[in-house]
C-alpha cells in the first residue's frame, strides 16, 4: 500500500521510464532513489519499497528479547543470496560464527504452500468491516509477485543458509570486542565502502554492513559517546556516496537519553523491537492473533532522501509473527473486536495500543 | 510582490511587508525539531524564498552537515528554484561539511581547518560579495547537532563559532537561518548550547509532531515566535503564531488547526 502512495505525487519519476538496473536485488524508487530489500517481504512493503540505497538503517533493540536479530538475519541472508558483499561487526568473539545460524530463502514450492496458507487463513479470520482492506493487500501482494520475483526471499528461519553463500571473500567479520577505539572499524568500512562508489546508472555491485550493538558494554570504546557519534556521522556520509545500506543495532538504554535522541536523529530509517511479555492476560484478550505474536515492530523513521514529504503510515505498530515457526510475518494489529464494554472504535490499528506499550519511544 | 504567494509561514515571518530591506536582515532564525517531524521542509521554503528572483541581492552560505548537494538540488527544485544555477550565478554558496572534521584547538590555531577556518572562508565570501549584496547575506546551517557531533562535543567551539556567526549579523547584517533538533536536549537540565541558542534568536520556529499522533492530512504543527516582527508598526510585542501544516513535493500547505476541510 504504502508504495503505491509514494507514488501519487505528480513530481515523481515515471518508473516504468527508468531503465531498470542490472542486478536482481535493486528497484527503482521514486525521486531518483534506489531500494534494496530488507530480506523481509513485509518490512519492504511497510517501508515502500525496501531500504533505500545510501541509507543508514539504525534498530533499537529491546533488552529482554533479540528479536532484533531476526532483522539482521535476514537482511544479511537477502544479501548474500543476491551474491552482494557483506561486513558483519559485531561485540561476540567469533562473529563468523554468526553465519551459520543466517536462514535460508525457502523453495518456491514451500513459497507456493505458504501464500496458498496465509490467503487462506486470511479469509477466514478476516471480519466482514476489515474485507475492503483485504482485497487491497491481496491485490498488491500479487502486484509485488510479478514484479520483483528476485527482489526479496522469504526465508526459512529453521533452515540454515548454504556453506557456500558465504564462504570466502564475500563476507568480511569484524569482532569489536577489545578495539581499544572505533578506527579499526571505521577503516575496515571505509575501504569496504570504497569497493562500491557511485556512479550514476550502473550497479555492478552492492554491499550490505551489518553492525551488531555498537554500543554494547563490552566494547572498551563504549564510554566515548562523541567518538561513537562521529563514527556513525562519518559512516553515513560515505553511504551516501556509495552503493550499500548499513544495518545498525544498539541497545538504547544504555545511552544516556540526550545521546539516545542524538543517534535516532542520525538515522535514516529508525525501527524498534519489542519484547512482548509471557502470558499478558489483558493484551491477548485485545488483539487478535495474540498467541502466535513472538513481539513487535515500531517504525519511528522512514528514510526521506531527495524528497521533503514524510511519509505517514497507516499504523506504526506492528506485530512480529513467526509463520509455522518459519516465516518472519509482520502483521498490522488488530483489535479484537469483541467485548463491546470496551467500547474501542473499529479498525484502531496500531498506533494507540502501541503507543501505551512502548513508553518512552512513543511521542 | 503581488503575484507571490503568501503563506502563514511568509507572513508569521513579516515577509508580507516588504523585499527592500529583506525584512530577515540581520536577524537570527532557529528552527527547532524532533525525531518524529523533521523542519527540514521549513528551510527549503526559506531557501526557495530568499533566492526568488524578487529580491535578487539576496545570497546564501549554505553550511551542509546532514545533507549532500543533489539532496536539496533535487528538493528545491521541484519547489521552482534552481540551486545549480543560482550557485553559477554567484547567489548560493554550498559549503559540504558531511565529512568535515573540526577538531580542537591545536589545529585551529595553526589555522588549518576547524571552525576558525570556516568562519575566515565564509568571511571572505561574504567580503568579495557585490557592495549593495553584502547586507543581503543569509547564513543556513542544516543541523547545528551535527556541528556539535564534528566538533567532538566540544561545545565552546561550536558556540564560539556561532557567536563569530552572529557578529556578522551586526557587521554585515547578514542573517543567520540554523536547525537544530530540541528533543536532544529536553532530558538536559541545562542545556547550555540551546539556551543561548535561543537567547541570540529573534525568530524561533517549533516544528512538533500533533499530539493526537500521525495523520495522512495534517502532518504536524508549527509555532512561530517573532521577537522582532511588530518594530515595523513602533509596538515591541512578540508575536506569536500557531498553525498546522502539510508537506507536498511541491509546497507546503499552512492552515490554522480545523480549517481544512
Amino acid at each position: 500500500m504504502a508504495a503505491t502512495k509514494t507514488r501519487i505525487s505528480s513530481f515523481s519519476r515515471n518508473i516504468s521510464a527508468v531503465s531498470a538496473p542490472q542486478l536482481p536485488g535493486i528497484k527503482c524508487g521514486p525521486n531518483g532513489t534506489f531500494f534494496v530489500s530488507s530480506g523481509i517481504p513485509d518490512l519492504d512493503k511497510i517501508l515502500g519499497g525496501g531500504f533505500t540505497l545510501g541509507s543508514l538503517v539504525m534498530i533499537m533493540e529491546d533488552a529482554e528479547a533479540p528479536h532484533h536479530m531476526l532483522l539482521l538475519r535476514n537482511f544479511m541472508s537477502q544479501g548474500l543470496v543476491q551474491n552482494q558483499l557483506l561486513l558483519y561487526a559485531s561485540p561476540a568473539k567469533d562473529p563468523r560464527g554468526f553465519l551459520g545460524t543466517l536462514p535460508c530463502p525457502s523453495s518456491s514450492k514451500d513459497d507456493k504452500s505458504r501464500n496458498h496458507d496465509t490467503e487462506q487463513e486470511k479469509g477466514l479470520r478476516i471480519a466482514w468491516q476489515y474485507k475492503k482492506y483485504f482485497s487491497e493487500n491481496q491485490q498488491n501482494i500479487d502486484g509485488h509477485r510479478d514484479s520483483k520475483q528476485e527482489f526479496c526471499n522469504d526465508f526459512d528461519l529453521r533452515k540454515p543458509l548454504e556453506r557456500h553463500f558465504y564462504s570466502g571473500q564475500r563476507v568480511d567479520c569484524v569482532s569489536i570486542k577489545d578495539s581499544p577505539n572505533l578506527t579499526a572499524l571505521h577503516d575496515r568500512c571505509a575501504t569496504f565502502l570504497a569497493q562500491f562508489p557511485r556512479n550514476d546508472g550502473s550497479f555492478s555491485c552492492m554491499g550490505r554492513i551489518a553492525i551488531q550493538a555498537l554500543c554494547a558494554p563490552q566494547c572498551e570504546y563504549s564510554d566515548t559517546d562523541w567518538d561513537m557519534l562521529s563514527f556513525i556521522r562519518s559512516l553515513k556520509s560515505m553511504l551516501r556516496s556509495a552503493n550499500a545500506v548499513a544495518v545498525i543495532t544498539f541497545p538504547p538504554s544504555l545511552l544516556s537519553p540526550s545521546f539516545c535522541k542524538r543517534w535516532q536523529h542520525m538515522a535514516d530509517v529508525l525501527l524498534s523491537v519489542k519484547a512482548i511479555p509471557d502470558e499478558d492476560r489483558e493484551l491477548g484478550k485485545l488483539l487478535t492473533g495474540y498467541q502466535d505474536m513472538v513481539g513487535f515492530l515500531n517504525v519511528h523513521k522512514i528514510a526521506r532522501i531527495n524528497t521533503q514529504v514524510p511519509m505517514i503510515l497507516e499504523a506504526t505498530t506492528f506485530s512480529i509473527k513467526l509463520q509455522k515457526r518459519r516465516f518472519l510475518v509482520l502483521e498490522c494489529l488488530n483489535q479484537a473486536p469483541i467485548d463491546g464494554s470496551s467500547g474501542t472504535s473499529y479498525g484502531t490499528s496500531g498506533g494507540c495500543s502501541g503507543s501505551s506499550k512502548s513508553g518512552a519511544l512513543d511521542f | 510582490m503581488e503575484n507571490r504567494a503568501l503563506n502563514l509561514l511568509d507572513e508569521a515571518l513579516g515577509l508580507d511587508h516588504q523585499t527592500d530591506p529583506w525584512p530577515l536582515c540581520g536577524k537570527v532564525v532557529l528552527v527547532e525539531d524532533c525525531v518524529e517531524t523533521s523542519g527540514c521542509f521549513v528551510l527549503h521554503q526559506l531557501l526557495k524564498r530568499t533566492l526568488s528572483p524578487q529580491s535578487p541581492n539576496n545570497t546564501i552560505i549554505f553550511l551542509a552537515f546532514s545533507h549532500s548537494f543533489s539532496h536539496y538540488d533535487r528538493i528545491v527544485r521541484k519547489l521552482g528554484c534552481n540551486l545549480v544555477a543560482q550557485r553559477e550565478n554567484g547567489r548560493f554558496f554550498f559549503f559540504d561539511m558531511l565529512k568535515q572534521l573540526c577538531p580542537d584547538e591545536k589545529e585551529g590555531k595553526t589555522g588549518k581547518g576547524g571552525f576558525p577556518a570556516l568562519y575566515r572562508k565564509m568571511q571572505k565570501t561574504i567580503g568579495a560579495l557585490p557592495e549593495n549584496n553584502q547586507n543581503h547575506a543569509t547564513i543556513m546551517i542544516d543541523d547545528m547537532s551535527l556541528m556539535e557531533v564534528a566538533a567532538h562535543g566540544s561545545l565552546e567551539h561550536v558556540l564560539d563559532f556561532m557567536h563569530y556567526c552572529h557578529t556578522l549579523t551586526s557587521e554585515f547584517g547578514c542573517s543567520l537561518i540554523t536547525l537544530n533538533h530540541e528533543d536532544i536536549y529536553s532530558s538536559m537540565e541545562r542545556p547550555t548550547f540551546m539556551l543561548q541558542m535561543e537567547y541570540l534568536t529573534d525568530v524561533l520556529i517549533k516544528v512538533e509532531p500533533l499530539a493526537t499522533g500521525l495523520a495522512a492530512d495534517v502532518h504536524g504543527q508549527l509555532t512561530v515566535l517573532n521577537r522582532g516582527i511588530c518594530k515595523v508598526k513602533g509596538s515591541s510585542k512578540n508575536k506569536i503564531s500557531n498553525f498546522h501544516f502539510k508537506v507536498k513535493e511541491n509546497g507546503v500547505d499552512y492552515f490554522y488547526p480545523g480549517t481544512r476541510t
